[in-house]
C-alpha cells in the first residue's frame, strides 16, 4: 500500500554532497570492467553521452534506438541552448544562483540535491563539447559567448546559433560511434524496446523488436539503463518527434519502476498554432526569440486591422504589463498560461484565433536586420517555409504546444529507478526540474546524467555484479516477456476494427491537452479519466492493425505505442487529480492567488508522487517521496 | 485540392518495384507533405491494403530522418527544404506527384520509400569525430576559435545526414555528407590535429560502403536542406591529398 | 594504374592529366595560329614549325607524356564510369535531378567520347600521315604537313566534324578546368571564384581559337 519513500543523499552540506559521493562510490578495476554488459536503451544526448563514456571506461555497451540512426534521437531539435554556470559574463552567476534559479524555475518541487548537482556538473559540460568540436556562437575575439533565457536574470546560456541540440547531439553521436569503431558498444538502430527484463530483482535484458524484420530479439546485460526520452507527444500535438513515445518506461513501470510527477508536462509558449485537422505535429519556435521579440494581443478581441497597422496604443504587451521585471522572459509555464489566458479571453489572432503576437519590428529598427538574422536567421527561415510568411516583416504567430516531460520514471540520487539494476537518465527520468523546467536546462539535465554521473552511479553498482556471469537469454523471465510481448501484437493484429491507432492518438490528446493541459479542474480531471477509461475499452476492441508483425510495419508499431498512452494518460490525470495545489507547469484552477498565479501548498504537497502499478491501470498505488530542503527555504516564486 | 500520387511500392530489397498510382480528392493547401502521405494512408488502411512505409521523424526539418524523391528531385520542388518541411502550397490542383525512395547501391531499400542509410554513419565511425575521452576535456575558452572559424565550421556542422546529396548526384557519391565531417572537424583547433587520420580512413570506408566518386556538378549542394557548400568536398580532396603526400 | 583503387587517387589523376591536356592546348593553339598568316608564309613558317617539334628530344618527350595523359585520361575515365554504374544501382523511373546541375558537367563522358573518336581521327589524318607517311617537301625542305591540313579543310564535312568535336571541348573544359581544380583540393572561395572565371574564359578561347582556324582555311579557299 502507499508508503512515504526516501532517496538517500549524500552526507554533508550541499556543495559538498557530490563531492562525498564520489569519493565514497564503489569502483569497478579496468580489468573488470570489460566483463560487465551494459544495455543502454535511446541514443539522443543522455543515451548516446552514456554509452561512449562508459565504453571509453571499458564497459560493453549495447545501444538501441528505434530511429535508422542514433544521430536522429529527438535531442537534435532543440534549438536555443544549453546553461553553464561558467559566469563569463562576470554578471554575478555562480554554481548557486544557477541551482536556485533551477529550483525556483521548479517552483520547489524538485530534490535540491540533484538540481544543485546538475548546476554543478554543468560548466565541465561546456569544456566537454567544446572539445569534441561543437561549434559554440563565439565573440569576435574567440571567446565563448552567451545569451539570456527565460526565468533568469544573467546570460548563461551557451548556443550554436539555433542548432544547439543538433550540434551536442552530434558530438554525442560521433562520440559513440567511435567507441563502436572501437568495439566497445554494438549498435541497434531501428531496434524497439518492448520490455524490460528482470530476473531475481534485477534489470538484466530487454525484449527488442527489430524493425526492419520484426523480428523480436533477447538481449542480456548486467544492468539496463533507459535514456528514451520524454512523452509529450501523447498529447499527439506536440512540439516532439512523431516517433517519440512512453513505451520504455511505461513497460518498466508496469515491471515495477515508480512512475514520478507524471502530469508535470510543460506546453511551451512559443511553437507554431495548429493550422488545421491534418496537423500531426507543432513545431517549436525557440524560446531564444524572446530576448528580441515582444508578445503582444490587439487590445480589442474585434481586431480586424494588419499587425503592422495596429498602433501602440490598441496592443497589449501582456507580459510587460504583467512580469516588468522578466517581461518577454518570463518562464516558459507563465508564459503559456499568459498567452492561453489572452486566447480564451477571445484576444487571440489568426485564422483560429488560437496564437498571440511575438513582435520583432522594434529589435530590427534598434539592431538592424543583419544582427537579427544572424541570430535567429534558420527560424527566420523555418518559419517562413512552414508558414509562407516573412517575419522580418510581420510579427509571428506563435502558440502554447506541449513540450517537455518533467516527470518520468522515479530515481534515486544514483539515477536508479525503483527496480534494483534499472537506470533512467535524461528526460526519461523525473528528478533534476521540478514542476517546470527553464530553458535551456534540458540539453544540460541530458548531457549531465550521460557524461558526468551516470558513469560514476552506475559503476557504484556494477562494482557488485562482478562476479555475476553473463546473463543468459534462455532464462524463463525471457521466455515469459517475449511470450507476452507477442501476445500483445498479436492481439493488436487480430482485433480488425475500424480505427487506426494515430486516430485514436488524436482523440486521447485532444481530451488530454484541455482537460489535463495548461488548466486543470478536479471536474475535468474526473472527466477525463472517465473518457479515457472509455477510449482505453474502444482501442481493445476497434483498432485497426494491418499487416503481420513478422515484417516491417510502421502501424503496429504505434499500435504499441498508444497503448502505452492510452494507460499513462490515466495516470497523468489521476496524478493531477491529487495534487491540490498549483505549482509550475501543473495549474489548477481551484488553487491561484488572487492575481490568478500558481499557489503552492507547501504543507500537504510538498513531496514528489512515485506511483507503483498495481495490475490494473485506474488503480495505481501513491507513494510520496517528501522533498527536504536542507539549504534553501521554499518561497513564493514570483517573477514580478 | 485533387491530387493523384504515384508512389514507389516495393516489398524489400530484393523484389521487384513499380509506380502504384492514388487519387487523394481533399488535400489542404496548408498541410505538409507528409501529412499528405498521413492522409492516404489511413485511407488505404481502411480499405485492407498496406499503407505507405516512408521515414520521418522530427517533422521540423532537424532529424534528417524524411527523404524521398518528390517528382524526381530529393525533398521534392523547393530548395534547402527537407521533405517534412515541403507543403502542398508548392502544388496545384489537379497534380500528378511521382514519389521514389532515394536510390543508391548503398542505400538498399527496407520496404516502399524506406531505404537503409546506415553506410553514412559508418562514414562517422570510421573517423568523424574528436578522439576526446569525457573527462579529459581542458577549460573551454583556453582555446580560443574566432568567431569567423566557428561560424565556417558551423556551415559544415549543419549537415543533417538526410542522404539528399547522395541520391541526387549521378555518381551515388557521398562526398558532401563525407567532406562537411572532415571540414567541420579540421577547420576546429580541437578536430585539425586528426585530420590526415582521419581524412584516408573516412575517404576509405566511403570507398567501401559503394558509394561513388565525385565529379563536380555540384547538384548536392542545391539539394542540400541545408545548403552545405561543396567547396566542403575539395577541401576533403586537399587534405586528402595532403595525408597522402606528405604522410610518413 | 589499375591498382589504385581509391577514387580520389583516380580522380587525382584523371584533373592532372585533364590539365596537362588543357596546357597542351594552348601550345597546338599557338602552333596552328600560324595557319592564319597569308599562305606562302603560312606554308614555310608552319612546316618549319613542325620539323622543329619533330626533331626535338625534349618535344619528343613532351610528346610522349601527351600521350601517356591521353591513355590514362580515358581509361580513368572508363574505369569511373564503371565505378559510377556500381554505385548507383537500380536506376530511378522518374527522375528529374538535372535541374541541379549543367548537362555538360553531367555528360563529361559523352563529351569525352566524342573528343576521344575525334583524336583518332584527327591522329589518323594528321599525325599518322606526318610520322609514317610519304610527305612531299616544301621549298625549305620540311614535309609540307601545311598542304595537307589545307586540303583537308577544303572538304566542308571535315570542318563541320571539326567544330562539332571542337564544341564538345569547349564544354568539356568548361566543366574540366574547373572541376579539376577542385579534385585536387583548392577550396578556398576566392580562388575557386577565380578560377572559375579564368576557367570559363579559357574553355571559350579555346574554342573560339580552334574553330577560327578551319572555317579561316575553308572559306579562304573557297575566295
Amino acid at each position: 500500500m502507499s508508503k512515504t519513500i526516501k532517496a538517500p543523499v549524500p552526507e554533508g552540506p550541499l556543495v559538498e554532497k557530490w563531492n562525498n559521493y564520489k569519493s565514497n562510490a564503489k569502483l569497478v578495476s579496468p580489468n573488470n570492467r570489460k566483463k560487465l554488459e551494459v544495455i543502454i536503451v535511446g541514443t539522443g544526448l543522455a543515451g548516446a553521452s552514456a554509452a561512449a563514456s562508459l565504453a571509453e571506461m571499458g564497459y560493453n555497451v549495447k545501444s538501441f534506438c528505434f530511429q535508422d540512426s542514433p544521430r536522429r534521437a529527438h535531442s537534435v531539435a532543440a534549438q536555443g541552448g544549453v546553461n553553464a554556470a561558467k559566469n563569463y559574463k562576470n554578471d554575478g552567476d555562480s554554481v548557486y544562483r544557477m541551482f536556485y534559479d533551477t529550483l525556483k524555475g521548479g517552483d520547489f518541487r524538485s530534490r535540491e540535491a540533484n538540481t544543485y548537482r546538475l548546476a554543478e556538473c554543468s560548466a565541465s559540460l561546456i569544456d566537454q563539447a567544446v572539445a569534441q568540436g561543437v561549434p559554440f556562437g563565439r565573440e569576435y575575439g574567440g571567446y565563448l559567448r552567451n545569451r539570456s533565457f527565460g526565468g533568469v536574470q544573467v546570460s548563461r546560456t551557451f548556443y550554436a546559433r539555433g542548432q544547439t541540440g543538433q550540434q551536442l547531439l552530434l558530438g554525442s553521436y560521433q562520440a559513440l560511434l567511435r567507441q563502436q569503431h572501437a568495439g566497445k558498444v554494438k549498435l541497434y538502430a531501428r531496434h524497439e524496446m518492448l520490455d524490460v527484463v528482470i530476473i531475481d530483482g534485477k534489470a538484466r535484458g530487454i525484449i527488442a523488436r527489430n524493425l526492419d524484420t520484426g523480428k523480436i530479439e533477447r538481449h542480456g546485460a548486467h544492468t539496463v539503463v533507459l535514456a528514451t526520452g520524454g512523452f509529450g507527444k501523447i498529447y499527439y500535438l506536440s512540439t516532439l518527434a512523431m516517433g517519440c513515445n512512453a513505451s520504455a518506461i511505461w513497460r518498466a513501470h508496469k515491471k515495477g519502476a515508480y512512475m514520478a510527477n507524471p502530469s508535470w508536462t510543460q506546453i511551451h509558449p512559443t511553437s507554431l498554432p495548429q493550422s488545421g485537422e491534418h496537423q500531426s505535429k507543432l513545431t517549436l519556435m525557440s524560446e531564444s526569440l524572446r530576448n528580441d521579440g515582444r508578445i503582444w494581443v490587439p487590445i480589442d478581441k474585434n481586431e480586424t486591422r494588419l499587425p503592422g497597422e495596429i498602433p501602440e496604443e490598441d496592443r497589449d504587451y501582456y507580459l510587460e504589463r504583467k512580469y516588468p521585471s522578466f517581461g518577454n522572459l518570463a518562464p516558459r509555464d507563465i508564459s503559456s498560461r499568459a498567452a492561453k489566458e489572452q486566447i480564451d479571453l477571445g484576444k487571440g489572432v489568426g485564422p483560429l484565433k488560437n496564437a498571440v503576437y511575438l513582435d520583432f519590428s522594434r529589435a530590427i529598427k534598434e539592431y538592424e536586420k543583419d544582427v537579427i538574422a544572424e541570430r535567429y536567421g534558420n527560424l527566420f527561415t523555418m518559419y517562413k517555409k512552414i508558414t509562407g510568411i516573412d517575419a522580418y516583416k510581420e510579427p509571428m504567430k506563435i502558440s502554447p504546444a506541449a513540450h517537455f516531460s518533467m516527470g518520468g520514471l522515479w530515481v534515486d540520487y544514483e539515477l536508479m529507478t525503483s527496480v534494483p539494476g534499472l537506470f533512467a537518465i535524461g528526460e526519461a527520468n523525473f528528478s533534476d526540474h521540478g514542476a517546470n523546467r527553464l530553458g535551456a536546462n534540458s540539453l544540460l539535465q541530458a548531457c549531465v546524467d550521460g557524461y558526468f554521473i551516470l558513469p560514476y552511479t552506475l559503476q557504484n553498482f556494477l562494482a557488485d555484479q562482478i562476479n555475476i556471469p553473463k546473463t543468459d537469454v534462455n532464462h524463463p523471465a525471457f521466455e515469459e516477456s517475449e511470450r507476452l510481448v507477442k501476445d500483445q501484437m498479436q492481439s493488436f493484429l487480430n482485433s480488425k476494427g475500424k480505427k487506426t491507432a494515430e486516430e485514436f492518438h488524436k482523440e486521447l490528446g485532444k481530451e488530454l491537452y484541455d482537460k489535463c493541459g495548461l488548466l486543470r479542474t478536479k471536474e475535468g480531471l474526473e472527466k477525463a479519466i472517465e473518457n479515457i477509461k472509455n477510449l482505453r475499452e474502444e482501442y481493445k476492441v476497434n483498432l485497426l492493425v494491418p499487416g503481420t508483425a513478422e515484417e516491417v510495419n510502421s502501424e503496429l508499431e504505434k499500435a504499441g505505442r498508444v497503448s502505452d498512452y492510452m494507460e499513462l494518460a490515466e495516470l497523468m490525470c489521476i496524478d493531477a487529480l491529487q495534487r491540490e495545489e498549483s505549482c509550475g507547469a501543473h495549474f489548477r484552477a481551484e488553487y491561484q492567488t488572487k492575481e490568478g498565479e500558481a499557489k503552492r501548498d507547501d504543507e500537504n504537497f510538498c513531496y514528489s508522487a512515485a506511483w507503483e502499478w498495481t495490475g490494473n491501470a485506474s488503480s495505481p498505488v501513491l507513494n510520496k517521496e517528501p522533498l527536504v530542503f536542507e539549504t534553501v527555504k521554499p518561497s513564493v516564486r514570483s517573477y514580478k | 485540392m485533387k491530387i493523384t500520387l504515384k508512389i514507389w511500392r516495393q516489398r524489400d530489397a530484393g523484389s521487384k518495384g513499380a509506380f502504384k498510382e492514388y487519387h487523394l480528392d481533399d488535400v489542404s493547401r496548408d498541410m505538409s507533405f507528409l501529412e499528405m502521405l498521413d492522409t492516404l494512408n489511413i485511407k488505404l488502411i481502411k480499405q485492407g491494403e498496406l499503407p505507405v512505409e516512408f521515414d520521418h521523424d522530427c517533422r521540423e526539418g532537424i532529424c534528417g530522418q524524411c527523404g524521398v524523391m518528390i517528382n524526381g528531385i530529393a525533398h521534392g520542388p523547393l530548395k534547402n527544404t527537407t521533405t517534412c518541411q515541403l507543403h502542398m502550397r508548392s502544388f496545384k490542383d489537379g497534380d500528378t506527384i511521382y514519389v521514389e525512395p532515394f536510390k543508391a547501391a548503398a542505400f538498399p531499400i527496407v520496404r516502399d520509400l524506406k531505404v537503409n542509410r546506415s553506410a553514412l554513419d559508418h562514414i562517422i565511425a570510421a573517423g568523424g569525430y574528436v578522439s576526446v575521452d569525457t573527462g579529459q576535456a581542458p577549460e573551454a575558452n583556453s582555446i580560443p576559435i574566432t568567431f569567423e572559424q566557428a561560424e565556417s565550421a558551423f556551415d559544415a556542422a549543419a549537415c543533417i545526414g538526410c542522404g539528399a546529396c547522395v541520391a541526387s548526384c549521378k555518381n551515388s557519391s557521398a562526398a558532401l555528407f563525407t567532406s562537411a565531417k572532415i571540414s567541420h572537424l579540421s577547420q576546429l583547433p580541437q578536430g585539425d590535429k586528426e585530420t590526415s587520420t582521419r581524412v584516408v580512413s573516412m575517404v576509405n570506408e566511403m570507398e567501401e560502403e559503394g558509394f561513388g566518386f565525385c565529379t563536380n556538378t555540384e547538384a548536392c549542394q542545391v539539394e542540400c536542406p541545408e545548403d552545405i557548400s561543396v567547396l566542403n568536398i575539395a577541401r576533403m580532396n586537399y587534405e586528402y591529398n595532403k595525408a597522402r603526400l606528405v604522410k610518413k | 594504374m589499375i591498382f589504385i583503387k581509391n577514387s580520389i587517387t583516380r580522380k587525382n589523376l584523371m584533373a592532372i592529366t585533364g590539365l596537362f591536356l588543357s596546357f597542351f592546348l594552348i601550345i597546338h593553339l599557338l602552333g596552328n595560329l600560324q595557319l592564319l598568316l597569308p599562305a606562302e608564309e603560312a606554308q614555310l613558317q608552319y612546316n618549319s614549325y613542325s620539323h622543329l617539334l619533330g626533331g626535338n628530344i625534349l618535344v619528343k618527350l613532351v610528346a610522349y607524356v601527351l600521350y601517356l595523359c591521353i591513355i590514362l585520361h580515358t581509361l580513368d575515365a572508363i574505369y569511373l564510369s564503371y565505378k559510377r554504374k556500381q554505385a548507383n544501382g537500380i536506376s530511378y523511373a522518374y527522375d528529374r535531378r538535372g535541374r541541379a546541375s549543367s548537362w555538360y558537367s553531367r555528360n563529361m563522358m559523352a563529351l569525352g567520347i566524342i573528343i576521344f573518336v575525334f583524336l583518332v581521327i584527327h591522329f589518323k589524318d594528321f599525325w599518322y600521315h606526318y610520322k609514317f607517311g610519304e610527305l612531299p617537301l616544301d621549298a625549305n625542305g620540311n614535309k609540307d604537313l601545311y598542304t595537307l591540313v589545307v586540303l583537308a579543310f577544303e572538304q566542308l564535312w571535315y570542318v563541320i566534324l571539326y567544330i562539332i568535336a571542337i564544341l564538345a571541348l569547349g564544354y568539356h573544359l568548361l566543366h574540366g578546368v574547373f572541376s579539376a581544380h577542385r579534385t585536387i583540393g583548392l577550396y578556398h572561395p576566392m580562388y575557386n571564384r577565380i578560377v572559375r572565371v579564368l576557367g570559363v574564359v579559357f574553355a571559350a578561347t579555346m574554342t573560339l581559337g580552334y574553330i577560327i582556324i578551319p572555317l579561316f582555311l575553308y572559306f579562304n579557299l573557297q575566295s
